[in-house]
């Protein structure tokens, strides 16, 4: 009872709640516009929430990101584009519906189920974090190394593209959390005499460089892209009908979701692709699908957005981020001082429920802001790129700089922008970058410290029960993927 | 988002080994890397008493053999199956990458505003922007509506410049 009045808290603060709409409003426009998206839009924002207090900064962060992950569908159903990666799945049934010239009805599945998934998804975060971090009580420092080692090896076993891609661009990351004086002995690394890089690369830099600025990029390369519109007249809700036949779906990908958020990867868009799959699978029509069935619309919408919720559990709880988003939210809670884990739970139990209601909230406001406002939206999609990118670039720049007046961080964002646009260009994501980042320091601190404890003894991390069964995890996240491209080959 | 494509014998009959993308891509990885670890050979050491566990260059050392090792399976696997370029990248690519350059230079010798409005009105521009006023809106009002933004509400101070000084003077 007391959590609930903790988690009803942001509706009693004006300032919250402004925030919130803000944030819900903001993120549906990121959403909206392909290439932004709320990872992106995310990072863009970053800078400004250094003005904000740290519950209203991750509040903003969190309201984007469930506003920008709904926000995907509608492009995905009016233009066949996919307005964030997670909601591609939603194109393959949403844009035919809405050539039959049923817009109204497929952006009201995907708003309603959107909702739902999202809904479920924080009641999963409510319950799950709290028992996550419990047990990571029992954690030491080799037990959060194994932990890292998890998070960082999942990325290969279901984040998108190669396994063996992913794996070298989180190496490339923690590597990348290496630069500066070693906070253990204060020896300068890779800093090559400049002073400025002793205290290492902030995260803003990387993250703005590697989503928006590489994305730019990418968008210089697609001024030939034509989009067809399909017109719309009013969102409309679904019918007894629909919902008889999708509640069902709605509700399996919704838990399906729910724990592919869980997993340290790519939540929404895996889960989305897995909700859609899983939907046509358990479909009494599923011939329908892909030609404009609302149960393929309800699978990957609620499965996308449930995956929010999930991907908060281990960023929360364990300080692993479940997600590309949430890798940015972790980093708005670094920046802003707050060390995500149990200790979290234990001391600032209203800052975590202050969260969980934000989500809640933010899940009501986009089904009212979607459902009333789609069509506005959908006019976004009309800003030209060669208007729109020129723009996000004298945001970003001066984002970056704002952080520490440091022209440095500019030519910083610049460097990772183009890194990151030829590692998308050659298959390699740029997420494990951003989560190698994060967890770069906790990977060798809690290494070192683990070796400390052990007298440099390195069998001894197979003494610690919970360590061992990660690392078990970590070897099968690596093999699974080998043997299921093995299998595919053949 | 990427336009890379493994097909079977996609590159093979055409393109030479150095020629090959995979071999460019994996070699350029391996040769940054290997500098790299050339440099991890140049830091401090410290006594043992107070490594903790190990010294500050393995760690990195260690990271660099690991990104060498896979960028090695990455082009064997490369020969099995080869990578293929859909496209060539388009004049508009290197114009926005020339323009992030004249940002650099601009924003350090002139102006960081002008280097801006300058970025902006290329790209705008050799993005197919021909209308005088949209140039003008992207070049000059938003600008300084960023600038405004920035240096009222946030309190940022921009370095100076021949613009910038105006407003500060």
């Amino acid at each position: 009872m007391e959590n609930l009045s903790l988690m009803l808290a942001p509706l009693l603060s004006s300032k919250l709640m402004i925030v919130l709409i803000f944030g819900t409003l903001f993120g549906l426009i990121l959403g909206v516009l392909p290439g932004l998206g709320p990872t992106t839009g995310g990072a863009l924002i970053l800078p400004f929430t250094m003005t904000l207090d740290p519950l209203s900064a991750i509040v903003l962060l969190t309201a984007i990101y469930c506003a920008g992950t709904y926000g995907g569908a509608i492009t995905a159903v009016l233009i066949n584009t996919p307005g964030t990666p997670a909601a591609a799945a939603t194109c393959l049934d949403g844009y035919p519906l809405a050539q039959k010239g049923e817009a109204g009805r497929a952006l009201g599945m995907a708003t309603v189920s959107s909702t739902i998934g999202g809904i479920f998804s924080v009641v999963v975060l409510v319950f799950f974090a709290p028992l996550l971090a419990q047990l990571a009580y029992e954690f030491g420092q080799p037990e959060y190394f194994a932990l890292a080692i998890f998070g960082l090896t999942m990325l290969a076993s279901i984040g998108e593209g190669s396994p063996i891609k992913n794996l070298i661009a989180g190496a490339f990351g923690i590597l990348i959390s290496t630069i500066g004086k070693d906070f253990m002995t204060s020896i300068d690394r890779f800093t090559f005499g400049i002073n400025e890089l002793s205290e290492g690369i902030g995260f803003i830099p990387v993250v703005v460089g590697l989503f928006a600025i590489s994305e730019m990029l990418t968008q210089s390369t697609l001024l030939d892209q034509i989009f067809n519109r399909v017109a719309l007249k009013a969102v409309k809700l679904p019918s007894i009908s629909d919902y008889k036949k999708t509640w069902i779906t709605i509700l399996r990908s919704s838990g399906i979701g729910s724990f592919i958020g869980v997993l340290p990867a790519e939540g929404g868009t895996v889960a989305s692709l897995i909700g859609y799959s899983e939907a046509k699978r358990w479909s009494k029509n599923p011939e329908e699908f892909g030609k404009g069935s609302v149960e393929g619309i309800a699978g990957a919408e609620a499965a996308n957005n449930a995956a929010t919720g999930g991907a908060m559990v281990p960023t929360l709880a364990l300080g692993i981020p479940g997600s590309a988003t949430t890798a940015v939210i972790l980093t708005g809670l670094i920046i802003h001082g707050v060390r995500p884990g149990p200790d979290l739970f234990r001391e600032q139990p209203d800052f975590l429920y202050g969260i969980f209601g934000a989500m809640l909230i933010a899940n009501v406001l986009f089904f009212i802001f979607g459902f009333f406002g789609a069509k506005i939206f959908a006019r976004i999609t009309l800003v030209p790129n060669k208007l729109l990118w020129p723009m996000i670039f004298a945001v970003s720049v001066c984002g970056t700089y704002s952080l520490s007046q440091s022209i440095l961080d500019v030519w910083i964002m610049l460097f990772f922008g183009v890194i990151g646009f030829f590692m998308r260009r050659y298959g390699f994501s740029v997420v494990p970058v951003i989560i190698g980042l994060i967890l770069g320091e906790l990977v060798e601190g809690t290494l070192r410290q683990s070796l400390v404890i052990f007298e440099g003894d390195w069998l001894r991390f197979l003494t610690r029960p919970i360590a061992v069964t990660f690392f078990i995890l970590s070897l099968i996240a690596l093999i699974f993927p080998l043997l299921r491209k093995k299998k595919s080959n053949e | 988002m990427s336009d890379v494509q493994k097909s079977k014998g996609a590159d093979k009959k055409s393109l030479p080994l150095f020629f090959n993308i995979s071999f460019k891509v994996i070699f350029i990885i391996v040769f940054t890397s290997s500098v790299l670890l050339y440099f991890t050979f140049t830091f401090e050491e410290v006594p043992p008493i107070l490594n903790r566990g190990i010294q500050p260059a393995t760690f990195p050392k260690a990271l660099l053999i690991l990104i060498i090792s896979l960028s090695l399976i990455v082009y064997y696997l490369s020969i099995k199956v080869p990578w293929n370029i859909e496209k060539k990248l388009p004049n508009s690519f290197y114009i926005t990458l020339a323009s992030f350059i004249i940002f650099s230079v601009l924003s350090v010798t002139l102006d960081f505003f002008l280097g801006i409005s300058v970025l902006s009105v290329l790209v705008s521009f050799f993005w197919g922007e021909r209308r005088i006023f949209y140039l003008f809106l992207v070049a000059i009002i938003f600008p300084i509506i960023v600038f405004i933004f920035f240096e009222t509400i946030l309190g940022l101070r921009f370095p100076g410049g021949i613009i910038t000084n105006l407003y500060y003077n």
